[in-house]
């Protein structure tokens, strides 16, 4: 443990929200992440996993409560927060390089203006902060490419590109290797890996999946059915780690959830 | 499509013309031959000015229709609320044949350009409208929360995603309207008209009986359709290139 605290990326204060006429989804949850971590989300169909993910990307509202990133309350999309889904995140009509330079050109569109754009930070040419990713990301040869011309990884690879040419502090991803085969995935997951740890992003994953929550995430919250009212966390001090992917403390993890999910209401 | 096809297909049609005209012997069915040299001639004196006259009328109405149902498809495909309260009423005009108002539009607005122009506008408003509004609407959820992660607000949104995923319904509406435009332009321009092919085409056909200058107009007026669909064709081509992507 180190002497001090890092500072918290999310702070989700006593946060209740549901859907029209629905049960809460959350009611009075509290849940922090400190900076520069990376956590799974892990939870079954209909828990609210991807709706705590909306409500941290500022793309739902809480009814009450707040939701902290960064030490600002949270009212609409933070230039700073990446979001990957699952998948129909790409323009169809765009290019590898136009879909990795939306962020930018959204920027560019406003000007750094503090509310869609960062302040600090004039968008001037997209080029140079996107093709390094591209290239990174093995995509420089398919920069012409359409989405409907690329393998599901090669696309998901674009919208990495896409929000990291942002330079996030946050990155948020939902379900974001579910449609992908296994070697695809994989590859993909040890990428995010390597990236959080490079860029010292802090990372939040939604996943359905044991074995992904086990890989990504260092730490890892546990949902229910809703109502969901106290933060399930567990420890797996071993993500990230080379070789952890099958071994025994992976194993016996994976187990650890399998009951968590269990017993979960 | 290939253009040697579609000219290997003129050619074919031209010389079953050519060939029931001189069976039949009839001065209602020149021959092409007779027609085409008719046309060149007469397209630098009076038939040229009408062919002018309506390619400026289906123009004018293609721009209106585009910048009036553009928008408004984009409001209502962006809106579920907007487009409860507007859906029953599309859906009561849109299959009304809008060249049944032609007289009422006459008595309205006169026998000048401006009612030829708005009926014309009254059939591609609706088709794009409809066509615009559905593609708007049937944009992914995950699409707009993506671009909206990126910082994008409704300008942004409108600009970078309604746009440019609008520009493959704005084509399709206009390919499948340019038929129809085309058709209503000859009727309004039956009414009380100087200038135009539809007046040509009934001037010389019915008045003058001059039949291979009656063909003429109808060869050009063949060709404005022609053209607009190519040029369609061709702006979805540069526009729109994904499309063809399977």
């Amino acid at each position: 443990m180190t002497a001090q605290t890092p500072a918290a990326m999310i702070e989700v204060k006593g946060l209740t929200f549901r859907y029209p006429g629905g049960v809460p989804v959350f009611d009075g949850f509290d849940w922090d992440v400190p900076q520069g971590e990376s956590w799974a989300i892990l939870g079954p169909s209909g828990c609210g996993k991807s709706t705590l993910l909306y409500l941290l990307a500022g793309l739902r509202k809480p009814e009450t409560g707040q939701v902290w990133i960064a030490g600002q309350p949270l009212a609409r999309p933070r230039p700073r927060t990446g979001l990957i889904l699952q998948d129909f995140g790409l323009l169809p009509w765009g290019t590898v390089v136009e879909n990795a330079s939306l962020g930018l050109k959204v920027r560019r569109f406003y000007g750094p203006d503090g509310r869609h754009a960062p302040k600090d930070e004039p968008v001037a040419q997209t080029a140079p902060r996107v093709l390094p990713w591209l290239e990174r990301l093995g995509l420089a040869e398919l920069g012409g490419s359409y989405p409907a011309q690329l393998s599901g990884g090669q696309r998901q690879r674009t919208a990495i590109a896409r929000t990291l040419a942002l330079e996030p502090d946050l990155l948020l991803m939902d379900e974001p290797f579910a449609a992908l085969d296994a070697p695809t995935r994989e590859s993909l997951q040890d990428l995010v890996l390597d990236l959080q740890s490079e860029r010292e992003l802090t990372l939040v994953l939604v996943t359905h999946t044991i074995e992904e929550a086990a890989v990504l995430g260092r730490r890892i919250l546990v949902l229910g059915q809703p109502p969901n009212h106290e933060a399930v966390i567990l420890d797996n001090p071993l993500a990230g780690e080379p070789s952890y992917r099958g071994s025994p403390p992976y194993l016996e993890m994976c187990n650890h959830l399998r009951r968590a999910l269990e017993t979960q209401p | 499509m290939t253009a040697r096809r579609v000219l290997a297909a003129a050619v074919v049609l031209g010389a079953v013309w050519e060939l029931l005209s001189r069976a039949l012997n009839l001065p209602i069915l020149p021959p092409p031959s007779v027609v085409i040299v008719v046309m060149l001639r007469e397209l630098g004196g009076s038939l040229g000015l009408d062919a002018l006259a309506s390619l400026w009328r289906v123009l004018a109405s293609i721009t209106l229709a585009i910048g009036t149902a553009v928008p408004a498809g984009l409001l209502l495909g962006g809106s579920a609320r907007l487009n409860r309260i507007f859906e029953p009423i599309i859906y009561l005009l849109f299959p009304i044949p809008k060249v049944v108002f032609v007289p009422v539009i006459l008595l309205f607005l006169g026998v000048g350009d401006l009612a030829k122009i708005t009926v014309i506008t009254l059939i591609l408003f609706f088709q794009i409208l409809v066509l615009v509004r559905d593609q708007a609407a049937g944009l992914r959820p995950e699409l707009i929360y993506s671009v909206q992660s990126l910082g994008a607000g409704r300008r942004a949104l409108l600009r970078f995603v309604y746009l440019p995923a609008s520009l493959p319904a704005i084509l399709t509406a206009l390919r499948q309207s340019i038929g129809t435009a085309v058709a209503v332009l000859y009727i309004t321009e039956l009414f009380a008209t100087q200038r135009g092919l539809g007046y040509y085409i009934y001037l010389q056909g019915s008045t003058l009986f001059d039949y291979p200058r009656m063909y003429a107009g109808v060869v050009v007026m063949s060709l404005l359709g022609l053209s607009l669909y190519f040029g369609v064709d061709a702006l979805e081509g540069r526009l729109c290139p994904w499309q063809r992507l399977g």
